[in-house]
């Protein structure tokens, strides 16, 4: 009871906070207000209507035409369903751009922490350059000085008749989906699993017996072995060909020169942002989880694999997060190399129907869903591997 | 208590996606502070007078209608389009701002009023013309659709594109022809390169990414003019489509497409006349009533339109009539020939309503 009338209420930090928090919601919402309100009244004045049906509406086509689809797609389809090749067009670059630049950026890592003066200098170099120039510039530049430049078709790049460069695009051999290749991609991934529960237990059996165990260096050693025959031999590859009759190469998987400009251009640039963050992140790991690690007598491949790699993940992940949804949110620039992306679909259609505030909030909700998932995902695998006080 | 984070985070987040959003409806508020639409007020006319300039919106990378030069002046016949109106409203062609565009700002561009005119190669549909907010002036270009291929493919005819990679520039009436002609022939596979950027698209077609390059055929002439070796490419003799070309400006605000209607037809209508920059001085002192009106020189057909009454004498003095305008900047340096854009009395499509 003294207490409170000691304090009155607009003295009350708790009730403070609350009306902060009206007052921030009330401004908020009268700034939505104003905004929407303009934005009816303009539309009315220059005659436009606002709204999302002419999207999926069957009976207003498209009529544009989509160079690289992952489903089959004609103009006669409706907006949508070019906003769904858009938009797989764009996972297809933020999904292997994230993997791809993560691999390169460890690999950079490593090489800039490595003892090889030449290695670490090129690692270095390669990081400098890349993380101060603009990454429009270095798209343009993989665009027109690299792969516009590589010879024509008919007298392609090639090495051992199975991968052919030129401006037409890159061409790889690839395995035909069928289901011998899809058995071999099952075992594959099983053997991996195998292989991890395998290692698991090998590491185990040496923290806790301090000896080794031959078996499980075997059976690694067979499954390793034995995945090899199987991506040699089980997946059904096919062989890219060129024709010289229809003067086009067939076969195997072919990525048009826009989609490798990006990929490559998303991958170097995210890699090198990717490298520094693994270097800063195996570098905090202090000088005494080394000494210590090496004086349980780990090699240096266990040491990094059990004792620093996880304590720097706690460091690195966080920033890693940023690095993924960069990409993601960089891919957007394939529309200046002629990619067909979401972005560059989206702005085709807002240009045919000058309905740009309805495809600009799309664009909006794609990326923002996108993002958010990844966040999602890396912030589970962030809980994962950080501290556990109990 | 960790509730609060999150809600607070939360709200942030809509907030600030939602103010994103709000700096583009912002920009379509400044229209109506500089008055452009709504009736009973100034208007755009006047708010152009008001500034002394007027805003034009080109391309910039055309030559023949809008490029700009070693000397970094614009030149053109979207550009002598501009300076018609320019001349018409202030008697000096000089008095233009110049905003480049690209074909995915265009329409915003008008929409929201950043700039007074579109003159930039843009086809005149239905669809532009009703559901996308903006009023077309008459055409000052008659075009169609063409497709150019460099001649060492051997390819002449549409139908050897099947299977071929085709440059086209995105958010063009070509890119969607392309695809119905295409159709219509039943070529399904062609494969579309679709560049943001003009420049962009004529670099992928040269550095041989596409087999052929589609544009409006005047387009690709003005390309062909400019490229390091012209006589290597073939435009083909076929057109896929009608593209009337010509000034652009935001719907809802009658006196000024007003204007910008009856400047356009002073070119025509002075070419019909025979009147010239060179000897417009002659005319001056002229005993035909059309004429006399047309000058300016009886009557007051200008203060209607917003115009002074002697504006068709001001363009003409500055900027010439259409088939000096034409010459000067399509007929001569690309050599392509006037076609369907001649006067309707010598068989062509251009007509004046009368001035009167």
């Amino acid at each position: 009871m003294i207490d409170q009338e000691k304090t009155p209420f607009w003295r009350d930090t708790r009730f403070l906070k609350i009306l902060g928090q009206v007052i921030l919601l009330l401004i908020i919402l009268v700034t939505l207000l104003i905004l929407g309100n303009n934005l009816v009244t303009n539309f009315q004045k220059l005659g436009l209507n606002f709204g999302f049906v002419f999207l999926i509406d069957g009976d207003t086509p498209a009529r544009f035409g989509i160079g690289d689809s992952l489903i089959p797609y004609q103009s006669t389809d409706p907006y949508s369903r070019a906003i769904l090749v858009g938009l797989l067009n764009s996972l297809r670059i933020m999904i292997s751009g994230i993997i791809l630049a993560f691999i390169v950026g460890v690999t950079i890592a490593l090489a800039r922490l490595s003892t090889n003066w030449l290695l670490c200098k090129i690692a270095t170099i390669y990081i400098e350059i890349i993380r101060n120039t603009p990454l429009l510039l270095q798209l343009f530049f993989w665009y027109f000085a690299v792969f516009l430049r590589l010879p024509k078709i008919d007298n392609s790049v090639n090495f051992f008749n199975s991968i052919f460069f030129s401006n037409q695009g890159v061409y790889l051999p690839f395995p035909i989906n069928n289901k011998q290749t899809l058995l071999s991609v099952l075992f594959l991934i099983t053997s991996v699993i195998l292989a991890l529960i395998i290692n698991h237990k090998k590491n185990q059996v040496i923290l806790e017996n301090q000896e080794r165990r031959n078996i499980y260096q075997i059976i690694s050693i067979s499954l390793v072995i034995i995945s090899i025959i199987i991506i040699f031999i089980g997946l059904d590859w096919q062989f890219p060909e060129y024709n010289i009759a229809v003067q086009k190469i067939q076969g195997g998987l072919h990525l048009l020169p826009e989609f490798t400009t990006l990929l490559v251009g998303l991958t170097l640039y995210t890699a090198a942002f990717i490298a520094e963050i693994v270097r800063a992140g195996i570098q905090s790991v202090s000088k005494g989880q080394w000494e210590a690690a090496k004086a349980l007598g780990l090699r240096s491949g266990l040491m990094m694999q059990l004792v620093i790699f996880p304590q720097a993940l706690r460091v690195m992940i966080p920033p890693l997060t940023s690095e993924f949804l960069n990409l993601v949110k960089n891919s957007s620039l394939a529309i200046a190399v002629a990619y067909n992306d979401i972005y560059s679909v989206s702005s085709t259609i807002s240009n045919q129907t000058g309905k740009s505030i309805e495809m600009l909030l799309v664009l909006m909700v794609t990326y923002l869903t996108i993002n958010l998932i990844i966040s999602v995902g890396m912030n589970r695998i962030n809980r994962e591997v950080q501290l556990k006080e109990r | 208590m960790t509730k609060w984070p999150s809600i607070a985070l939360s709200t942030l987040l809509l907030a600030s996606s939602l103010t994103a959003c709000g700096g583009g409806e912002k920009t379509t508020t400044t229209p109506t502070d500089s008055g452009t639409a709504s009736p009973g007020s100034t208007g755009r006319l006047a708010t152009i007078k008001q500034r002394g300039t007027l805003i034009c919106g080109v391309d910039g990378k055309i030559p023949g209608f809008s490029f700009v030069d070693e000397k970094g002046q614009y030149s053109g016949l979207d550009v002598d389009m501009c300076k018609a109106i320019a001349a018409a409203l202030f008697d000096d062609p000089t008095k233009v701002e110049y905003r480049k565009l690209s074909t995915q700002e265009r329409f915003t561009a008008v929409q929201t009023g950043e700039v007074d005119i579109l003159n930039r190669n843009t086809t005149w549909t239905i669809s532009r013309d009703t559901s996308v907010g903006m009023e077309f002036a008459p055409t000052t270009f008659y075009d169609g659709q063409g497709m150019m291929v460099k001649k060492a493919t051997g390819i002449t005819k549409l139908e050897q594109l099947k299977g071929k990679s085709i440059c086209v520039q995105a958010g063009t009436t070509s890119e969607q022809n392309l695809a119905d002609q295409m159709r219509k022939r039943g070529i399904d596979d062609y494969k579309p390169v679709v560049s943001d950027d003009v420049d962009a698209v004529y670099t992928a077609y040269e550095q041989g990414r596409c087999e052929g390059v589609t544009s409006d055929r005047s387009q690709l002439v003005a390309r062909r003019s400019i490229a390091p070796k012209p006589d290597d490419h073939l435009v083909l003799d076929v057109v896929m489509s009608k593209e009337p070309l010509g000034p652009v400006v935001a719907n809802g605000d009658t006196p000024w497409f007003d204007a910008v209607k009856w400047i356009t037809f002073a070119t025509f209508q002075a070419e019909e006349f025979g009147i010239t920059s060179q000897n417009l001085a002659t005319f001056q002192t002229s005993k035909d009533p059309s004429i006399r009106r047309f000058l300016g020189l009886d009557d007051k057909l200008g203060e209607g339109a917003g115009l002074p009454n002697d504006f068709a004498a001001r363009i003409v003095k500055h900027v010439g009539n259409y088939g000096e305008i034409y010459e000067r900047n399509v007929g001569k340096p690309l050599g392509l020939d006037r076609g369907p854009n001649k006067l309707w009395s010598e068989g062509g499509l251009l007509y004046s309503p009368p001035f009167r």
